[in-house]
C-alpha cells in the first residue's frame, strides 16, 4: 500500500480512445470509446471520471486590444457543454491492460447550440473529453484529455447552387491608384456557386481572354473573417486560411483553368452568426501578373453543411 | 497538441499517433500486387522502365544545374491581398510546408548532371529513411520540394531527364503511401487484389483521406499536381468511382501551367500513372493529348521564345525535348485503341496544319501496322508539314522506324522508297542524313532486291565520303551492313552488289572496319550452306578475310587472334573448286601468303591440300598418272615448305607426319622421306616443356605419343636406296637418345620398349599392313638375312640399354617402382614379340619376370591375369615351350 509513488506513477498510462475513427459526432449521438489503462502492478484509486466540455475561446487581435478594452468581458471563453460522469468507482485495477467502455450523449443543456468544431486565428470551438484518475495520497492524480469534432446538423433548407460570373478588366477594379498606366486584360470566370457545401470543393472556372503583360501566377485565396464582440464594439479580422495556386505562369489564353478548392477541415465551419462572434468566409481570386501587378476579386461565401 | 492552426500541425500530429501501429512487412505484399496490376496492362504495353535509360542517356547537358530546395522565389514576391492580417505565426506556419526543415533553405549550384542525378538520388533515400522512420510529414515536404523543382526550366535541354528522375521519387512515395494503407487493412488477413471500399476498414480510410487532405492544401500547383498524381492509386481506399473522377480533374488541372513544356511532362506522368492504375480510363488520356494540342500554339508564344533566347536554345532542339513526353502520351492513347481514334488523331494533326512534332510523335507511338498501312498519306502529311522547326528527315526516320517492322501496301511500296529517299538525299549535315538513311535500309532490304540496295548504299557512300564524314557515322553504317545481312544470305548475291565493297572501305578505323568484317564473316559462315567457287564471292571474302588477317599485329589478343582465324578457316572449308584440283590448289597457295599470320589458318590450309591429295588418289583410284603424280607432289611440295613457318612445335611434328603419311598413300617416296626426316630433325628442338591453354605442362606425354605414332608409320616407309638399312629407325632412336629428357625420367627406355614391337613386325615376311602400291623393306629386302641381322643387331642394342637403365633404378623406393614397372613392360614386349623358344630369350623375360616382381611393386591382378593369358596361349600347338616358362614365373606373394 504504501509503494513507491515515483515508481507507480511511472509504469500507468491512461488513454482514451473513440470509436470512431475521424472522431466526427453530431449533436444527440452518443460519443462511445474506451479508457484505457496500463499498469505493470494493480492500481489503487480514488474513481475515474469522465468529462466532456465544449467551449468557445475568443481572443482580440493586438491591434483591437486597447481601442476596445470596454468590452473585455465579452472575450470571456463562452461554454457550450459542460458534463462528466463517473467511469470507474473508487477501487483498485488490476495490472496490466484494462479497457473501460464509456457512453456519452452529446446533449447541450437548455437552449444552447452546439456550434461546429473550428479553429481560427481569433474564435476557436473546441470540444473535449478528459479523464481524469484520481488517486491516493502521495501519487498524483491522472489526467488525459482528447478532443472530437462536432459537426452541426445538416442544414434542413436545400441549397440551390447558383453561379457567380465575373469580368475582370482594368475599368472593373476599385482601389486603383493611375489607372492609365494600368495594361490592358480581360480575365473572364464564373464560380459555380458562392453558397457551398463544407464537404464538397469549391468549384468554377476562370479564363485569361487577353493580357497584354504575362499571367505570373492566378492564385486562391480562403479567408477567414472573425468578427468578435457586443452591441458596444467589436473587432474584425480577416485572415488567410489557405491560398492554392491554380496557374503558374503564362497560360494560354482563351483556355478555361478550373477553379477548385477543397475546404480544409477544421479551418472551416459553417458559416456562423451569433450575438457574441461571427465566423464567415470569403475567396479571393487572385491574379498576378508578371509586372507584379495584383488583381483581385473578392466574392463572400456562405458555407453550409448538408 | 491543440496549439496548432493550420492544416499542417494538425496532420502532423494525427499522422504521429496513426503511426504507432505501422508493421514494417509491408514490402512485399504490396510489391507482389504491384506486378499483378501491371500485368493487367498487356506485355504488349513497352513499359515506362524502358523510356527511362533511353530519355536519360539522350538529353544531357554540361551546363552547371542548380537545386533549390526552398521558396526562395516565393518569399520575395509581392505581398499577398490581405496579408497584412495575416499574423506572424499563421504565415510562418503556412510557409512550413513548403520547406524541407523548418527554417532551412538549401540552393545548391553549380551542379554537373552527375552530381544532379546524385542529389536527387540522395533525396530519395532520405525519403525512404524518412518514411521508414515514421517522419510521414517530412515525406511529403521531401516529395513537394521534388516536384517543385520540375517547374525551374533553365538548362532546359536536360528538363526531360530531370522529369526522369524526379518522378522516380514520386513513384516511390506513391508506393510507400499506397503500401501503408494497404497493410493497415491486413488485419486479420490482407486485403485481396480485387478489394472493394467496403473492406477497407475505418482507420484506414482516415489515414488515406489525410492524405488527400493533406495534398489539396499544398500551395503551390505543381506540386500539388505531381503528388496528387503519385498517389492516385490510393482513391481505391476511399470510393470506386475515386480514380475516374480524379483524373479528368487534374487533366483539367494542367492548363493552368503556363509554360508548355513542364504542362507536356506533367500530362506524360498522369498519363503514366493512370495507364498503370486504370488502363481503361481512355477519356482522360485522349483529353491529355488535345489539351496539349491546343498548348502547341504557345510555343511561339513571347515568353517561350524570350526564354529560348536566353538560353540559346535553337527551335528544333527546343521541340525535341516534347518528343519524348507526347511519344509516351500517345503510346498510351494509341494503346489497344480502335482505329476511328487514331484516325481521329491523323485528321487533327491535318486540322493543325500537319504540326510537325505532333505528327512526329503520331508515328512513333502508333502501332507500325497502323503507320504502314497509311504510309502514304503519311508521306502526303509530311510533304504538307511546315519546314521550320522540326525537320523532315526525323519524321522520315519516325516512318521509317514503322516501316521497318510492319508492311505498307505492296503496290505502295516503290512509290514511298522514292519518295522517302528523294527528302533523305538532300539532308544536308551528314549525321543528320545517316541517322535517317540508316532506317530506311531495313524498308529497302527488307522489300526490294539487290538493285534498291545498291542504288541506297551509292547514295550513303556518296553523302558520307566528302570530309570524312564516315568517321563520326560508324556506329550508323555497322548497322547498315548488320541490316543488309540480315536480310540478303546469298552471298552471291550480296556481292555482286556494285558498292557494297566500296560502302566497306568506309570502314577506316581498323577496329572498326574488322568488326565489320566479323560480321559479315559470322553471317557467311551461317548462311553458306554449299560449298563454293564463285569467283564473286571468292575475291569479296578474300578481300574480308584478308582485312580481317592484317589487323593482325603484335599487340593483338590471343583470343582476338583465335576467333578470327576461326572465321578465315570456316571461309577456306566452304571453297570447293571440285575436280578442278590444280585451282583449288593455286587458291592454297594465294591463301597461304594472305593469312600468312595466323598459324591456325596454315594448318587448316595444309589439312586442305593433303586432303587434295588424298582425292585425287582417290578418284584416280590409286593409280597416278603422270599429271596427277605431279600434282600430288606439287601438293607435298607445298606442304613441305609451309609446315616450317609455323611455331607450335607440335603442329610441325603432326603435320610431318601426316605430310609425310598422305605423300607414302601417293607414292611420293623421296616426299615421304623428307617429311619423316624433317620430323626427326626437328624432334631435338622439342622444349621439355609447353604451354597448353595458357599452363605450362611438361611435353613428354606428348612427345611419347607423337613417336609412337611415328614409329607405328615407319614399319611401311621403304629404306632409302641411298641410305643404310632402317635409316629412319636409327635416326629416330639416335634423336631419342641425344634429346634432353627430364631427370629421373624413363620416358627414353619406354620408347626404346616400344620400338621393340616396331623392329619385331619388320622382320616378319609380310607385314602387317602395307600401302597399295608402295614397296616396303618386307618386299625391298625379300626376308635377306643381312637385313635379319641388322634388326636383331638393333634388338640388342635397344634390350641392352634398357638393361642398364634398369640396373640404375635401385637408389630408392620411388626408383624401384619405376623399375618394376619398366621391367614388367619389357616382359610383356618380349612374350608378345619375342621369340621365347630361344633359351637366352626366354631366361632374359624369366629375369625380368623376378625383376619386377622382386620389391612388391608389381600388381598382382595384373600378373595373375597375365599368367592366365600365357597358360592359355601355352595351350596352342605352336606355343608348347610357353608351358615351360610359366612353370618358372613365380608370383610372389606379399607379406
Amino acid at each position: 500500500p504504501f509503494g513507491g509513488p515515483l515508481s507507480s506513477e511511472m509504469s500507468v498510462t491512461l488513454d482514451i480512445k473513440l470509436k470512431r475513427a475521424n472522431k466526427v459526432y453530431h449533436e444527440g449521438e452518443t460519443v462511445a470509446g474506451v479508457v484505457t489503462l496500463c499498469c505493470k502492478e494493480p492500481l489503487q484509486h480514488n474513481g475515474i471520471a469522465l468529462s466532456m466540455d465544449g467551449i468557445v475561446n475568443l481572443q482580440l487581435s493586438s491591434k483591437s486590444v486597447g481601442v476596445f478594452e470596454a468590452f473585455y468581458n465579452s472575450v470571456k471563453p463562452i461554454p457550450l457543454i459542460s458534463s462528466s460522469i463517473e467511469v470507474a468507482k473508487a477501487g483498485k485495477i488490476p495490472g496490466g491492460k484494462t479497457e473501460i467502455p464509456f457512453e456519452f450523449p452529446l446533449i447541450s443543456k437548455g437552449n444552447k447550440v452546439l456550434y461546429e468544431t473550428y479553429h481560427g486565428v481569433f474564435v476557436n470551438i473546441q470540444y473535449t473529453l478528459r479523464c481524469d484518475l484520481k488517486r491516493p495520497l502521495l501519487a498524483k492524480d491522472l489526467s488525459r484529455s482528447c478532443e472530437f469534432i462536432v459537426h452541426s446538423q445538416p442544414q434542413k433548407s436545400k441549397i440551390v447552387p447558383t453561379p457567380v460570373k465575373f469580368s475582370i478588366t482594368p475599368e472593373t477594379l476599385q482601389n486603383v491608384r493611375e489607372r492609365s498606366q494600368l495594361p490592358r486584360f480581360l480575365i473572364r470566370g464564373h464560380l459555380d456557386a458562392t453558397s457551398c457545401v463544407i464537404s464538397q470543393p469549391l468549384t468554377g472556372e476562370v479564363q485569361v481572354d487577353k493580357s497584354d503583360v504575362p499571367i505570373k501566377s492566378i492564385e486562391l485565396q480562403l479567408v477567414r473573417v472573425e468578427t468578435c464582440g457586443c452591441a458596444e464594439g467589436y473587432a474584425r479580422d480577416a485572415t488567410e486560411i489557405q491560398n492554392i495556386q491554380i496557374a503558374e505562369g503564362d497560360v494560354g489564353h482563351g483556355m478555361p483553368i478550373p477553379v477548385h478548392m477543397v475546404f480544409p477541415r477544421l479551418f472551416t465551419c459553417p458559416t456562423l452568426e451569433t450575438t457574441n462572434f461571427k465566423v464567415e468566409f470569403e475567396i479571393n481570386v487572385v491574379v498576378i501578373l508578371q509586372d507584379d501587378h495584383l488583381i483581385t476579386e473578392n466574392f463572400p461565401l456562405k458555407l453550409c453543411r448538408v | 497538441m491543440l496549439d496548432g492552426t493550420d492544416p499542417l500541425s494538425m496532420f502532423a500530429a494525427t499522422e504521429t499517433s496513426a503511426a504507432a501501429s505501422h508493421s514494417s512487412s509491408v514490402g512485399d505484399l504490396g510489391r507482389k500486387r504491384r506486378v499483378k496490376e501491371e500485368e493487367a496492362l498487356g506485355a504488349d504495353f513497352e513499359p515506362w522502365s524502358t523510356k527511362r535509360g533511353e530519355i536519360l542517356a539522350r538529353f544531357t547537358t554540361t551546363e552547371k544545374l542548380s537545386i533549390n530546395l526552398c521558396m526562395g522565389s516565393d518569399r520575395g514576391k509581392a505581398p499577398n491581398p490581405g496579408s497584412s492580417a495575416v499574423s506572424e505565426k499563421v504565415r510562418t506556419r503556412l510557409e512550413e510546408l513548403d520547406d524541407l526543415e523548418e527554417g532551412s533553405h538549401r540552393e545548391l549550384l553549380n551542379l554537373s548532371q552527375q552530381d544532379y542525378a546524385n542529389r536527387i538520388e540522395e533525396l530519395n533515400q532520405s525519403l525512404k529513411e524518412a518514411w521508414s522512420s515514421d517522419q510521414k510529414v517530412k515525406a511529403l515536404k521531401i516529395v513537394i520540394q521534388c516536384s517543385k523543382l520540375l517547374s525551374d526550366t533553365s538548362v532546359i535541354q536536360f528538363y526531360p531527364s530531370k522529369f526522369v528522375l524526379i518522378t522516380d521519387i514520386l513513384d516511390t512515395f506513391g508506393r510507400l503511401v499506397y503500401d501503408r494503407i494497404w497493410t493497415m487493412c491486413s488485419d486479420p488477413r490482407p486485403l485481396p487484389d480485387s478489394f472493394t471500399v467496403e473492406d477497407v476498414n475505418d482507420t484506414a480510410k482516415e489515414t488515406c483521406l489525410n492524405w488527400f487532405f493533406k495534398i489539396a492544401s499544398i500551395r503551390e500547383l505543381l506540386p500539388r499536381l505531381y503528388v496528387e498524381a503519385a498517389i492516385l492509386k490510393c482513391n481505391r481506399f476511399l470510393s470506386k468511382s475515386g480514380i475516374q473522377e480524379t483524373l479528368p480533374r487534374l487533366t483539367a488541372m494542367i492548363r493552368g501551367m503556363g509554360d508548355p513544356l513542364v504542362a507536356a511532362y506533367a500530362r506524360a506522368y498522369l498519363c503514366r500513372v493512370g495507364m498503370e492504375v486504370a488502363p481503361h480510363l481512355k477519356e482522360s488520356l485522349n483529353a491529355n493529348i488535345f489539351d496539349l494540342l491546343t498548348t502547341f500554339r504557345q510555343i511561339s508564344g513571347d515568353s517561350v521564345q524570350k526564354q529560348l533566347h536566353l538560353q540559346k536554345v535553337e527551335v528544333p532542339a527546343y521541340l525535341m525535348l516534347y518528343s519524348p513526353a507526347i511519344n509516351w502520351i500517345l503510346q498510351c492513347v494509341a494503346y489497344r485503341a480502335p482505329e476511328p481514334l487514331l484516325t481521329e488523331m491523323m485528321e487533327r494533326c491535318k486540322m493543325m496544319a500537319n504540326n510537325a512534332l505532333l505528327l512526329n510523335s503520331i508515328m512513333r507511338a502508333f502501332r507500325p501496322e497502323f503507320v504502314a498501312t497509311r504510309a502514304t498519306d503519311f508521306i502526303g502529311m509530311i510533304k504538307d508539314c511546315d519546314e521550320s522547326g522540326f525537320p523532315k528527315h526525323l519524321l522520315y526516320g519516325s516512318l521509317g522506324r514503322s516501316l521497318a517492322c510492319a508492311d505498307p501496301p505492296e503496290s505502295e511500296r516503290l512509290t514511298i522508297l522514292n519518295e522517302a529517299w528523294k527528302v533523305i538525299t538532300k539532308v544536308r549535315n551528314p549525321q543528320d542524313y545517316m541517322n535517317c538513311a540508316e532506317i530506311w535500309v531495313e524498308f529497302t532490304c527488307r522489300h526490294f532486291a539487290k538493285r534498291e540496295v545498291n542504288t541506297v548504299l551509292a547514295d550513303i557512300i556518296k553523302h558520307m565520303t566528302p570530309d570524312r564524314a564516315f568517321e563520326e557515322a560508324y556506329p550508323q553504317l555497322q548497322s547498315v551492313i548488320t541490316k543488309i545481312l540480315m536480310y540478303f544470305h546469298d552471298f552471291s548475291v550480296l556481292f555482286s552488289m556494285e558498292r557494297f565493297l566500296p560502302f566497306l572501305d568506309m570502314f577506316q578505323k581498323d577496329s572498326v572496319r574488322v568488326e565489320v568484317c566479323k560480321s559479315i564473316m559470322e553471317v557467311f559462315i551461317k548462311h553458306q550452306l554449299e560449298l563454293t567457287r564463285d569467283p564473286v564471292i571468292l575475291n569479296a571474302m578474300l578481300h574480308i578475310c584478308k582485312t580481317m588477317h592484317d589487323s593482325v599485329n603484335a599487340l593483338t589478343l590471343e583470343d582476338e587472334k583465335r576467333s578470327l582465324a576461326l572465321l578465315i578457316i570456316g571461309f577456306i572449308r566452304m571453297v570447293s573448286f571440285g575436280r578442278d584440283f590444280e585451282q583449288q590448289l593455286s587458291f592454297c597457295v594465294e591463301a597461304r601468303s594472305t593469312f600468312c599470320n595466323l598459324e591456325p589458318v596454315l594448318v587448316q590450309l595444309i589439312h586442305t591440300v593433303n586432303q587434295l591429295a588424298m582425292e585425287t588418289r582417290m578418284v584416280m583410284k590409286g593409280n597416278h598418272s603422270r599429271k596427277t603424280a605431279a600434282f600430288v607432289r606439287a601438293c607435298a611440295a607445298y606442304c613441305f615448305i609451309t609446315i616450317p613457318s609455323l611455331s607450335s612445335i607440335f603442329s610441325r611434328l603432326h603435320l610431318y607426319l601426316l605430310s609425310g603419311q598422305v605423300a607414302l598413300a601417293n607414292q611420293c617416296l623421296s616426299q615421304a622421306d623428307a617429311f619423316l626426316k624433317a620430323a626427326v630433325s626437328v624432334l631435338p628442338e622439342v622444349p621439355r616443356s609447353i604451354s597448353v591453354e595458357g599452363k605450362l605442362r611438361s611435353s613428354e606425354s606428348f612427345l611419347l605419343d607423337f613417336i609412337n605414332n611415328f614409329l607405328a608409320t615407319l614399319l611401311v616407309v621403304p629404306d632409302h636406296p641411298e641410305h643404310g638399312v632402317l635409316y629412319l629407325v636409327r635416326g629416330l632412336l639416335n634423336m631419342v637418345q641425344d634429346y634432353t629428357w627430364e631427370d629421373n625420367s624413363d620416358a627414353k627406355v619406354r620408347i626404346y620398349i616400344s620400338a621393340l614391337p616396331l623392329l619385331a613386325a619388320m622382320s616378319q615376311e609380310t607385314y602387317l599392313y602395307s600401302i597399295h602400291k608402295v614397296d616396303s623393306n618386307e618386299t625391298l629386302y625379300g626376308g635377306d638375312p643381312k637385313f635379319l641381322s641388322e634388326i636383331n643387331k638393333l634388338c640388342e642394342t635397344l634390350i641392352g640399354q634398357i638393361l642398364d637403365h634398369l640396373k640404375t633404378l635401385t637408389r630408392d623406393e620411388q626408383s624401384m617402382r619405376r623399375q618394376s614397372a619398366l621391367a614388367f613392360s619389357l616382359f610383356g614386349v618380349l612374350l608378345a614379340h619375342g621369340d621365347l623358344k630361344n633359351n637366352k630369350l626366354s631366361q632374359l623375360s624369366i629375369n625380368l619376370w623376378n625383376l619386377s616382381h622382386k620389391h612388391g611393386h608389381s600388381e598382382t591382378r595384373v600378373s595373375i591375369r597375365t599368367l592366365e593369358s600365357i597358360r592359355h596361349q601355352a595351350q596352342r600347338p605352336d606355343m608348347a615351350h610357353l608351358s615351360d616358362t610359366i612353370q618358372r614365373l613365380a608370383l610372389q606373394s606379399r607379406t
